[in-house]
């Protein structure tokens, strides 16, 4: 089976590509880029991208399927169904599954459900210790093998720097990326949003970026230590930023990723109490929220991930004490990415690209994915950065509804996704 | 002329203007003599009904509203939901949707959660009226205090008003913050550093600072505010013991003399005599405590009012 991508403009930053060539992709893997004026090998499917980027699949280091265990949620197929329809054509989903996803068989399925849909490429990460509850280490080798492709207890973060230390001596024997959810509970627990002058005035219970901060120290001197590659998930104070830019400069193997949410919102936001701006880390200040921008911009910050944690209706209609934490994001990223930081003139084309495919494949060591080099395999987004459209959330292709961007107005969006050859979305 | 209050939900005294809040006020002053009649009944709110909705127990504020819609010969209906259908696992807004289904005209909400009220808004037919929510708001007791600080001082622009005690945790506080700084009062906050966090200086634009110790913001007020320490709060060690507690922060005689020989102590109640207040000091002539309680009755008889339609111009 072929398919030609033609007329479009293709980028890739592995190869240092930037202008017209029509892609060919022969069983599922990209074999040659060819000058827009041949003419199309006469048996292959001709897909017309004229206007259109053509950038390396989209990786999505940090979602939440929520299958197994509460598939009133999501599911692995409707989490792949969002995620192609916002351009992504691999996830990584967290361990926080239910039952953990700390063993070999959970993996597994996991990997299993995602082939049944066919849709996006599934790369699980396992859980750093059994049921993430801190105390012994889960069987990272054998989750590795099953296919998992990096290491983190998410939301229940290591709290004991020995057992953390050990985890990241322990994963590096098998080259698996530790990620990590920077958050000093004995400083958060009990708060439901960034700690400062907004929510004091809210009277709502503070998290101080100094609880993301304390544990982004601890993972970096543990990983200048140990040599393991400790990677920091949604990134998103000052403070942590500045922390893993001196560790870059010291060669310490550190990268992190930020959301698009971080990016956008600011604790300014959840003034009127929507439940759908409550996350973990939450919005930051102001100045926080500039200080990702001059990370993403100087290269600090590594990739965009999502932290798409879909929510039952139900569940957020709650007071905003008790609403859990979390929205969906699939579907908005590309978008929040154009209108927020290329239109507004932050980075270039080439470094959103780079931000969403390159770089997180580079961080999870996802081999010949993050680029369309000949040979690669074939998972490509189509990207159009001038199409106007609006997002409801209503429309969303997860299950969950949970976003603090319905109906906001996006110029730039990914139009087609193809995974390992085949067109598996189209806007 | 005052501008009438327009709003039907009252969520806070930080959105509403000087003018809304003076225009409550006044009507509150023509309530305020139904309280003292020998038939402590007007037909005002004949055939309105309001819903007095409390997740988080009250005593006081909840009997004063309700004995506020009975004067105005509304229907009050209480409902305490803390051990109904949270217990059965209904979701917030499915019960503020289920009462707004039977048509009150206003629904008053108390919740140990900050924004209840403001989601409630988003939802109800009825107006929301906020008894308080979390750490947020409490927008009758300032409105009260500020009755009771006009009866005595007749005024309320250019007074020095100090806030001690548990700041961090306090509704009340806010409130108040929010309603003596817009009516031109300057106000001062002082309590343990775990409970007073430089940041609340920021909480408005002008005339509110963070003082040093208790003395300081004591010294040459015109209105002395003490705020109720909730015991459960030193489970969470933001101070040692309630003794210490009452030594270095408890208003004292000796600390009430540092303010103005005129000065008068409010209290939002329920007073632990002997923590944050001497009982020498809470039973003496400048304390107003029973005095707030009792023009809580018509300041709620005034949000009422407002809050289900009427116009402050013909009381």
């Amino acid at each position: 089976m072929k398919l030609l991508i033609a007329n479009g403009h293709l980028v890739d930053p592995t190869e240092g590509q930037n202008s017209g060539k029509n892609l060919l992709i022969e069983d599922g893997k990209v074999t040659a880029w060819l000058s827009q004026n041949e003419s199309a090998p006469e048996d292959a499917e001709v897909f017309d991208a004229s206007g259109m980027i053509v950038a390396p699949g989209f990786i999505d280091l940090h979602v939440h399927l929520r299958e197994p265990g509460q598939e009133h949620k999501e599911t692995i197929a409707t989490g792949a169904a969002a995620a192609v329809a916002g351009g992504f054509t691999s996830v990584c989903p967290m361990p926080n599954t239910q039952p953990i996803n700390d063993n070999a068989a959970i993996t597994r399925y996991m990997i299993e459900q995602a082939e049944h849909a066919g849709l996006a490429n599934v790369f699980p990460v396992g859980a750093i210790t059994k049921s993430s509850n801190g105390a012994e280490l889960a069987e990272m080798g054998e989750m590795k093998a099953a296919g998992a492709v990096a290491v983190s207890d998410d939301g229940q973060p290591v709290p004991n720097a020995g057992m953390m230390r050990r985890a990241m001596e322990y994963a590096k024997d098998f080259d698996l990326p530790v990620i990590d959810h920077c958050e000093d509970k004995s400083l958060s627990s009990g708060g439901v949003m960034h700690e400062g002058k907004i929510s004091l005035l809210l009277g709502l219970k503070g998290m101080p970026a100094l609880a993301e901060e304390i544990d982004a120290v601890r993972d970096i001197l543990l990983a200048k230590e140990t040599g393991a590659h400790i990677h920091i998930a949604h990134i998103s104070t000052k403070g942590a930023i500045e922390i893993v830019r001196r560790a870059k400069n010291e060669n310490i193997n550190v990268t992190c990723e930020v959301t698009p949410h971080h990016f956008t919102l600011s604790d300014k936001s959840v003034e009127g109490y929507d439940t759908n701006t409550k996350m973990s880390p939450p919005l930051r200040s102001q100045e926080h929220l500039e200080a990702i921008i001059e990370g993403i911009k100087d290269g600090t910050i590594d990739a965009i991930a999502t932290d798409h944690a879909p929510h039952h209706s139900d569940e957020k209609a709650l007071e905003y004490d008790r609403a859990p934490f979390g929205i969906i994001g699939l579907e908005t990223a590309v978008g929040l990415a154009f209108n927020e930081l290329v239109h507004k003139g932050a980075i270039d084309l080439v470094r959103l690209i780079n931000l969403f495919s390159a770089n997180p494949a580079k961080i999870f060591n996802l081999k010949n994915r993050g680029t369309l080099k000949i040979g690669s395999i074939a998972d490509v987004t189509i990207l159009d950065p001038d199409l106007n459209w609006t997002y409801k959330a209503s429309d969303s292709k997860s299950k969950s509804k949970n976003s603090p961007f319905n109906n906001w107005q996006f110029t730039g969006a990914a139009t087609a996704t193809i995974v390992g050859g085949k067109i598996v979305y189209r806007k | 002329m005052d501008k009438p209050f327009r709003r039907r939900d009252l969520l806070g005294i930080r959105d509403i203007s000087a003018e809304e809040i003076i225009g409550i006020l006044n009507t509150a002053e023509n309530f305020r003599e139904i309280n003292q009649r020998e038939i402590k009944k007007v037909p005002t709110l004949r055939g309105k009904t309001i819903i007095n909705l409390f997740f988080e127990n009250s005593t006081r504020t909840r009997t004063s509203f309700e004995l506020a819609a009975k004067r105005l010969s509304a229907d009050a209906v209480n409902i305490s939901v803390s051990s109904s259908s949270v217990t059965k696992g209904e979701t917030l807004i499915d019960t503020a949707l289920n009462l707004d289904a039977m048509s009150p005209d206003c629904i008053v909400v108390r919740h140990s959660s900050a924004g209840v009220p403001h989601q409630l808004a988003k939802v109800s037919k009825a107006a929301i009226v906020n008894a308080g929510d979390g750490a947020n708001e409490h927008p009758t007791q300032a409105l009260l205090d500020a009755m009771t600080i006009r009866e005595y001082k007749k005024k309320i622009a250019g007074l020095e008003v100090a806030i001690v005690g548990d700041i961090l945790h306090s509704r009340v506080a806010r409130s108040n913050i929010h309603l003596l700084t817009k009516l031109g009062a300057k106000v001062r906050v002082a309590g343990p550093k775990t409970l007073v966090p430089n940041d609340f200086q920021y909480l408005v634009e002008n005339n509110l600072r963070v003082t040093k110790n208790i003395e300081a913001a004591i010294e040459g007020a015109d209105v002395v505010m003490i705020l109720r320490i909730q015991k459960e709060r030193q489970d969470s060690a933001y101070f040692p013991t309630l003794r210490e507690y009452s030594i270095h922060y408890g208003l004292t005689q000796d600390r009430l003399n540092l303010a103005k020989e005129d000065a008068i102590v409010l209290h939002p109640g329920p007073m632990n005599r002997g923590i944050e207040i001497a009982s020498e000091v809470a039973d003496s002539s400048r304390s107003l405590i029973l005095d707030q309680v009792k023009y809580g009755v018509a300041v709620r008889m005034a949000v009422l009012y407002l809050a289900t339609g009427g116009n402050p111009t013909t009381v």
